[in-house]
């Protein structure tokens, strides 16, 4: 028998005989030096190339390249769908009370069909409102930093941020963490009672999606015309600390809510109340109470 | 020894034989075989992206297992002391320590973890370039629209099951991700915040019931949905055969092409072991996710510059781009901005995709069967659209980057935001029109400005002189006999 390609032929074994032999080296990294990553994957990918190779060169040289042709299926046959379309409405035939047959199947499938789902009702959702808009923060609860440890106004200085928590809180529940920032008293233009010595916090979940406010620019050095703003780092959208964090840039749609903060007689901080809004993003019933 | 030859060829044909008998005497599929083996691929390079995402999606499913194997989906703390020293001592849950386990602990885990993330992009980056090459082609067409819908519902799969996947090692990028995702869900009308505290088991950043719901979505759930559909897919297209572009000898009756035994088997095996080869590849030479970098997610933590895998990339440039206001009726608040660009323009997107083929039907008034495609000029306004639809999706994922362009280039950020809305809008019209003109062009004059070379053959005579033969080759070769398709013939559909 005639080859087709005694040159394909060579390449397929060679290939082949270097894949083995890429496999081979893969298994002894495997054994020798497990964590070497790149080799690794440079072993066992070669071998896969070489595989390839063989393969395609099987494929398009070695083995038989005639074309074939055929023809394609007839989908429609009219006369067996006419014949399908006539047994299926024969269903009928010998059969009184139609309706109510179909009645009665419908009432049990639904019923049948609401049990079946009903345990899905397990999953919750329970009391929405109540939930989205827990808050930790009340009057009188000491700000700690996520060391627990008690937040003094001595720590700030104009223009300096940290993130806080509630005393004696879990931290990772969405209402609990906050952004302290301290700015001039002089630029505070809003709720002032809310910011002794210019120091005020506001929820560190973004209102726009969720993310955690943590860029907070303040305009220490250079001139410009920005305010000193907080800013997400999902899709930044920028909130102006001075009046109460209203939105001046990106897609939030409400701003951040504010936590009334006091000094308490220890020179630390503690909240003065609960936020002046609802913290997370937005659904259907956030500017509903607080 | 020519006589020992031919035993051993008859002996070969005897065990092949008593090995289909067999199989037949217990299944009796030896017709379903024959047919099989006979099955014709007509042969083009833009039928393989289908196929890179079918192997991709092999390669997600072995490595994934791999991994299920050392993950654990759990939010319980604990304190790491795994093998990568700068995190000793941090807090963390399982889901992350484990992950990081697999990384540094794991033999050869890293590898396996890496693929797994760079066949998910490419699976869905091929299922998408494959959607584009059937919609230009006009592949979407009846008998094939039903496969058209099975395989956009496959993009939709392919994006959810990505997301789901690189939520799972709970840093703080997958952690970031989830927390937008949050924010899209409770944006929806009316039942948001029902939907994201069913979903999340409470309030962000969830129970710890919630890892445990992403994990069987992500394992089982989503990927035996995807596994069952490219079955369907499969089995439509074996149903009603391939399509193919029209060339000598293809009609819209017949099929031209390979036959699947021998040639297009070792082809096709070819395909699947050389996309595995460059997943290997890059995943062993070319870090992705290097969860160890970003830490833990905690919900007060963010960084900036973060960016999510590829195909959420549009969905990140319409948060950017989309204005910030709360559509509200007295205190209710009926949608905010991640739900216009969250859920309004996936929606608007793949409604779009979805109906196309009735889209079209209604236009054209084109009811017939088509199995000879389309080149993407015969059909200058179905290019155009096409092109000024994708190109205003793509558009909207350059700006998903508007951060790092920023962070890297530092250009401001609310300039970018003012320059891709007004692009969004402006560049979709400018390629519409185009692309337009420039296929009626191509479609009167019949040239091929990127197909052809124009040049001669100098062939040797018989008597030793030469001669020398204008030709023009054309790559696509038609059929191979050597004959160019007319005019008529290539227009074919028409």
């Amino acid at each position: 028998m005639k080859s087709r390609s005694p040159r394909g032929e060579l390449v397929v074994v060679g290939s082949l005989l270097a894949a083995g032999a890429c496999a081979v080296a893969f298994v002894l990294l495997y054994i020798f030096d497990s964590h070497n990553t790149q080799l690794l994957g440079l072993s066992l990918g070669l071998a896969l190339v070489f595989l390839a190779v063989a393969s395609v060169v099987a494929g398009r040289k070695v083995v038989d390249q005639r074309k074939g042709v055929e023809e394609r299926p007839v989908l429609v046959q009219e006369d067996v769908e006419k014949e399908v379309a006539e047994r299926a409405v024969a269903l009928r035939e010998g059969v009184s009370r139609r309706k109510l047959i179909v009645g009665a199947g419908a009432l049990a499938g639904a019923g049948v069909g609401v049990a079946a789902i009903a345990p899905l009702a397990s999953l919750g959702p329970g009391n929405v409102s109540e939930t989205l808009k827990a808050s930790p923060w009340k009057k009188g609860v000491p700000l700690v930093d996520d060391n627990d440890k008690l937040l003094s106004v001595d720590q700030f200085e104009v223009g300096s941020w940290t993130t806080a928590f509630p005393q004696h809180a879990d931290k990772r529940a969405l209402g609990s963490a906050i952004v302290v920032v301290q700015i001039l008293e002089s630029e505070v233009l809003k709720n002032p009672q809310w910011a002794p010595r210019g120091i005020m916090a506001y929820s560190k979940v973004c209102t726009h999606a969720g993310c955690a406010i943590s860029l907070f620019r303040y305009p220490t050095y250079e001139p410009t015309s920005q305010p000193p703003a907080l800013v997400c780092p999902c899709h930044y959208s920028t909130f102006d600390v001075r009046k109460s964090a209203e939105v001046v840039f990106g897609p939030a749609g409400r701003p951040l809510p504010q936590l009334p903060l006091a000094i308490d007689a220890n020179n630390n901080l503690v909240a003065a109340g609960n936020y002046d809004g609802n913290i997370g993003p937005a659904w259907w019933g956030v500017r509903k109470g607080t | 020894m020519s006589l020992l030859k031919r035993r051993r060829e008859v002996s070969d044909e005897e065990a092949a034989t008593d090995a289909v008998r067999f199989v037949d005497e217990r299944l009796g599929i030896a017709p379903l075989i024959r047919a099989g083996m006979n099955y014709l691929f007509p042969d083009n390079w833009t039928f393989l992206f289908g196929e890179i995402a079918l192997y991709a999606f092999i390669v997600l499913l072995i490595t994934g297992t791999y991994l299920a194997f050392f993950f654990d989906p759990s939010t319980a703390t604990t304190t790491y002391t795994g093998g990568y020293a700068p995190l000793h001592g941090v807090q963390m849950s399982e889901a992350y320590n484990s992950t990081l386990g697999i990384a540094f602990d794991v033999p050869a885990g890293l590898v396996i973890r890496q693929t797994h993330h760079w066949a998910a992009l490419v699976f869905v980056v091929a299922m998408v370039v494959h959607l584009m090459r059937v919609f230009f082609t006009g592949a979407f067409r009846k008998p094939r629209d039903a496969n058209w819908l099975i395989g956009v519902t496959l993009v939709t799969l392919g994006i959810v099951e990505g997301f789901a996947g690189y939520s799972l090692p709970d840093d703080l990028l997958s952690g970031m991700g989830l927390a937008i995702a949050y924010g899209v869900v409770l944006s929806i009308p009316f039942v948001g915040g029902q939907l994201a505290l069913l979903i999340w088991d409470g309030n962000f950043p969830g129970s710890s019931a919630f890892v445990d719901r992403l994990f069987i979505v992500h394992v089982f759930i989503v990927p035996l949905i995807i596994l069952g559909l490219i079955g369907v897919h499969l089995a439509i297209i074996m149903r009603q055969k391939h399509s193919q572009f029209p060339g000598p000898g293809r009609t819209e009756r017949n099929v031209v092409g390979t036959p699947l035994w021998p040639a297009y088997t070792f082809r096709a095996l070819g395909m699947l072991l050389a996309t595995a080869a460059v997943l290997f590849l890059l995943g062993g030479l070319v870090q992705i996710n290097p969860v160890w970098q970003y830490g833990p997610y905690e919900p007060w933590l963010g960084t900036n510059g973060a960016q999510p895998d590829w195909y959420m990339g549009w969905l990140i440039g319409a948060l950017r781009l989309m204005p910030g206001f709360d559509f509200t009726i007295g205190d209710a608040t009926i949608a905010g901005n991640p739900f216009f660009g969250g859920i309004l323009f996936p929606g608007v997107v793949f409604t779009v995709l979805y109906l196309w083929p009735s889209i079209e039907r209604r236009i054209t008034k084109d009811k017939r069967r088509h199995d000879l495609l389309d080149r993407p000029r015969d059909k200058p306004w179905r290019t155009a659209f096409g092109s000024a639809f994708f190109t205003w999706i793509f558009t909207i994922f350059v700006a998903g980057a508007a951060d790092r362009i920023l962070v890297d280039v530092g250009f401001p950020y609310e300039g970018q935001v003012i320059f891709f809305r007004i692009l969004a809008l402006v560049l979709p019209v400018v390629v519409f029109i185009a692309v337009y003109f420039v296929c009626r062009e191509l479609k009167r004059s019949e040239a091929r400005p990127l197909r052809h070379w124009y040049g001669t053959v100098v062939r040797r005579a018989d008597d030793g002189s030469y001669e020398e033969i204008p030709v023009e080759i054309d790559p696509d070769g038609g059929n191979g006999n050597g004959t160019r398709p007319t005019k008529e013939e290539k227009v074919g559909g028409e």
